[in-house]
């Protein structure tokens, strides 16, 4: 709801008048009258939001000021290509995040723990646009392995569709992956450090046993936690990364819809980034309830 | 979306059973030894002496830079790295070198200005939620935690969207972005705080809230809003080379290495230099500020109280 | 040496931690025997190294920091040096260890019966029904109601009370030679307390363990404690019989210590006994300790001048009451109650 207020009135700040862009420069008072009267912009604000929030609840969007096509059907269109993006960095991020940060935990202060650190620090201080070009320069360019950008539903083509997520799931999931790792070497050790952990030793378990059961598993919580923000991140915030792979997502739409300003997409879009914030906070919790016996109730 | 407890992870497990004396007084902190200690600590002296490069680069781009931003010389362009052209030439032939050390300013005052805005404004916040509690809490924290859903980056562009272009302009939509953390980051600190002893018996002898908070409980919840700031300045540094990278930041023809990233990125087959160069320029800077707040975390705030670096990305 | 084999021979027990500020000392030089059925109960107030000393016998400090050197023999063999399946192996049926907080000493995302099972099943090759059985028995005896329930409860559903009796029935699971209780009495009320150490007691009777009580709190050591063993600093400032410790005490430290508590015939109202923690001072940082006694800068005595500069060795102090030595590390022993010269190092 107050995320609803939000969406909307930041989206009406965006000076400019959208119908005038969308008619461009050649346009006759009777067409412009027309469409503003169709698109409702020249009710009083309030009433805009109340027919825009009642519509919305209703999986209708409004029309998209510069195409005609719905909104629906835009976010639609770009959905399969954002969440495959994001999944993929997610898989790339664990894959990177669990084993390193693991092994840097286990190992404190030692030479592969200092190795892990400066990876995972280059990983968050790297432009992931740069990391994108200079990854198109090597394997589109030079070695001419990938294609430098574009994609391809699954369905079509799954080689192609394979090779061209490659490059930008791998930018991403490095960015997000050093992140985690920094998440999970802190995670292990705390979980390292905890009395429980030490009672289970005393115990005479074996290594095995310790770590799975009582090292990993309570670590296990807060990567829940950072891999679902993450995701949430994924899901809304590759905008750059998506232009400079030419990738058809959700952030490209909402760039374009800010620039050409297209309020109901904008609007569209934002919606769906705050409903997936939510609905991954939700799982989130769910999977907390899970794992740990504290919160069931 | 809101009450996501953020995990605290704990300090490395190292001597806990030695006996440290514990006072009544506030810990003053001790900032000759506090450096002493970050000094001593390669890593992060290291990224100090590079920023302080990067700064002081900065701040004499004019007399260092070998020619000037904007020197357009046609017979020149395009050319690959050389003696004369140390970082190569871009598409109207201006030399890299000098476009990326006066980027620096560009960069820097963004991020800085960007920083500053969120420091002023998101520990004011912090500071009155952690102190006064209660409602004052509920009301100003949940506007943060409704701020911070949304994406950072998209928040920046729909800012810059409202307020049109510009390196002042992305500045302050960074500048918003960034309020809720520090908001976030000061209030924990100050509840933490706000308890001591020594913050209670000011209180009990008429302190006056303004300068129990300005006396007592600011400087004691201080750190780990220092180590905050350094993270965040990284971010900053990166937030205004992505946006000027989609053509909302800095303008052309000033030299933001964000900027030049987006116009070299045309190039890239044929000249790899002018996406490359502003590009290390950029990661240069961001990790040695990460590094720095790294160091500074492991010195002031042992506790690890502040976000974790990423947490605005 | 008319006892017979101690469960437990620990020889010059040196433990450095590696801090952020240097090197830091905090066991140096500890040497003491547990026999069978028998409790010795170490005294000292936090930071005094007792915990990290009987931490370092299971090698449960953490690796990388900490450095142990010395001999420690259980049962004969060296605890310092055994192999690591070894002492896997010997955790648990060799030594049992109680920890000192009920809240965070079991783990919380798993069932009371699985971590009770696990340890069971670590050494030996019970089935899972056996060791469940087995489990349900154990904490029978360590008076938990519904023991049979209280498997499948987790730790958050039981009271700080229970949860320390099941800690102390996973010690006992594997009926180890040593039982180490560190602190393991210290949080929980005074009632809960005195169960737990009636507890303890009977067990030890039934199975002749050998048990090492680690507390600051004196009104425990003289209720269940052979043999005392006062810490300082690191170092072992005054041991011998729980009489002779407690009613002629010799080290400045021990005194300031008893001096402290009210009389022990005519305990405190409502039973309880304060901490023993209230002599003027803090200890000394192990990273820091002092040339000479390590109790110099907080003694009222110094009653000599080597005081300062030179360390007091462990020595015989006076007749004894039992078949042990009572000796003190000070070289003040002239102004004590005994009133005896010091009669050369025991041993």
């Amino acid at each position: 709801m107050g995320v609803s207020v939000i969406v909307f009135a930041l989206v009406q700040l965006v000076p400019g008048d959208p119908i005038r862009l969308a008619l461009g420069t050649r346009f006759d008072q009777e067409t412009y009258d027309a469409l503003l009267e169709r698109s409702g912009l020249d009710q009083p604000l309030v009433q805009q939001y109340f027919n825009w929030a009642g519509r919305a609840l209703t999986g209708d969007l409004g029309v998209s000021f510069r195409s005609g096509e719905t909104v629906t059907s835009l976010i639609a269109e770009r959905l399969p290509a954002t969440l495959t993006l994001a999944f993929a960095s997610i898989v790339v991020a664990l894959a990177i995040a669990i084993p390193l940060g693991t092994v840097s935990a286990l190992r404190p202060r030692s030479l592969v723990d200092r190795f892990a650190t400066v990876i995972s620090q280059f990983g968050i201080s790297v432009p992931d646009f740069w990391m994108a070009i200079v990854l198109i320069l090597v394997f589109a360019g030079t070695l001419g392995w990938l294609p430098s950008g574009g994609y391809v539903p699954l369905s079509e083509d799954p080689l192609g569709w394979l090779q061209r997520l490659i490059l930008p799931a791998l930018v991403t999931g490095t960015v997000s992956g050093s992140v985690i790792t920094r998440f999970v070497r802190s995670s292990v050790l705390e979980a390292l450090g905890s009395d429980h952990v030490r009672t289970a030793q005393a115990k005479g378990l074996r290594t095995r046993q310790v770590f799975g059961w009582h090292v990993l598993r309570n670590a296990l919580l807060p990567l829940v936690t950072v891999t679902g923000v993450q995701l949430a991140y994924l899901l809304s915030g590759v905008v750059v990364v998506e232009i400079v792979f030419s990738w058809p997502g959700l952030g490209q739409l909402a760039l374009q819809a800010v620039q050409a300003r297209d309020y109901p997409v904008l609007q569209g879009a934002i919606l769906l980034f705050a409903v997936v914030f939510l609905v991954i906070n939700l799982v989130v919790d769910v999977l907390y309830t899970a794992i740990d016996p504290r919160i069931r109730r | 979306m809101t009450g996501q407890p953020l995990p605290e992870p704990a300090a490395s497990p190292t001597a806990t059973d030695a006996g440290v004396p514990s006072t009544s007084r506030p810990p003053r902190p001790r900032w000759r030894e506090t450096l002493g200690l970050l000094l001593r600590n390669p890593t992060a002296a290291g990224s100090a002496l590079v920023l302080l490069g990067i700064v002081l680069m900065a701040i004499f781009d004019e007399s260092i830079a070998p020619s000037g931003a904007n020197q357009i010389s046609v017979e020149d362009r395009l050319q690959a790295p050389s003696w004369e052209h140390p970082f190569g030439t871009d598409d109207l032939g201006r030399d890299i070198l000098s476009r990326v050390i006066l980027g620096a300013g560009v960069s820097l005052r963004v991020g800085f200005l960007a920083v500053g805005i969120a420091l002023l404004i998101g520990t004011v916040i912090g500071l009155l939620a952690g102190y006064y509690g209660r409602w004052v809490d509920d009301v100003l924290m949940r506007f943060m935690d409704m701020l911070f859903a949304f994406p950072a980056v998209l928040l920046a562009i729909a800012i810059l969207a409202v307020r049109g272009p510009g390196s002042g302009n992305t500045a302050l939509a960074i500048g918003i972005v960034y309020v809720p953390i520090f908001a976030r980051v000061t209030r924990a600190s100050v509840l933490g705080v706000r308890e001591e002893v020594y913050v209670r018996a000011s209180r009990s002898v008429g302190a006056s809230d303004l300068r129990l908070l300005t006396r007592h409980v600011l400087p004691n919840a201080a750190p780990p809003i220092i180590v905050q700031t350094s993270i965040s300045l990284a971010f900053a540094v990166l937030a205004e080379a992505a946006l000027s990278f989609l053509g909302l930041g800095t303008q052309p023809p000033n030299p933001s290495w964000g900027l030049m990233l987006a116009e070299g990125r045309g190039y890239i087959d044929l000249a790899w230099w002018l996406a490359f160069f502003p590009g290390m320029a950029i990661f240069l800077t961001v990790l040695c500020f990460n590094l720095l707040g790294d160091g500074l975390r492991d010195v002031l705030d042992p506790r690890q109280r502040t976000l974790m670096a990423g947490g605005g990305r | 040496m008319s006892a017979p084999t101690p469960v437990l021979e620990v020889e010059d027990l040196r433990v450095r931690l590696r801090t952020p500020r240097g090197p830091a000392d905090v066991v140096n030089g500890l040497s003491y025997s547990v026999g069978p059925g028998e409790t010795v109960a170490v005294v000292g107030e936090s930071g005094s190294g007792k915990s990290v000393s009987v931490l370092a016998l299971l090698g449960l400090l953490p690796r990388g920091v900490a450095t142990v050197t010395g001999r420690a023999l259980l049962q004969g063999e060296d605890l310092l040096t055994m192999p690591p399946e070894r002492l896997r192996q010997v955790r648990g049926p060799g030594a049992g260890m109680v920890f000192q907080d009920p809240m965070t000493s079991l783990n919380p995302v798993l069932t009371i019966g699985r971590q009770l099972v696990e340890g069971l099943r670590a050494h030996s090759d019970m089935d899972k029904a056996a060791a469940r059985r087995r489990a349900a028995e154990l904490l029978g005896e360590v008076g938990l109601p519904d023991p049979d329930g209280a498997l499948d409860r987790y730790p958050h559903e039981l009271s700080g009370g229970m949860r320390q009796r099941v800690i102390i029935a996973i010690a006992l699971s594997n009926s180890p030679a040593l039982l180490i209780a560190d602190e393991a009495t210290t949080a929980l009320d005074v009632t809960v307390q005195a169960q737990i150490i009636d507890l303890v007691e009977k067990l030890q009777a039934d199975h002749g363990t050998g048990v090492i009580w680690i507390t600051h709190d004196l009104g425990v050591v003289a209720g269940i404690a052979d043999r005392v063993l006062v810490m300082y600093g690191g170092r072992c400032v005054e041991d011998g019989t729980v009489d002779d410790v407690l009613e002629h005490p010799a080290h400045p430290y021990t005194r300031g210590l008893l001096g402290a508590l009210p009389d022990l015939a005519q305990p405190a109202v409502d039973g309880v006994v304060p901490d023993l923690a209230t002599v003027p001072g803090t200890p000394p940082a192990p990273t820091d300790l002092p040339p000479g006694c390590v109790f110099w800068p907080r003694c009222p005595v110094r009653g000599d001048a080597r005081c300062e500069t030179e360390q007091p060795p462990l020595v015989q102090i006076g007749p004894s009451s039992g078949a042990l030595p009572h000796r003190a590390a000070t070289w003040c022993t002239e102004t004590s109650a005994l009133g005896t010269e010091s009669s050369g190092e025991a041993r």
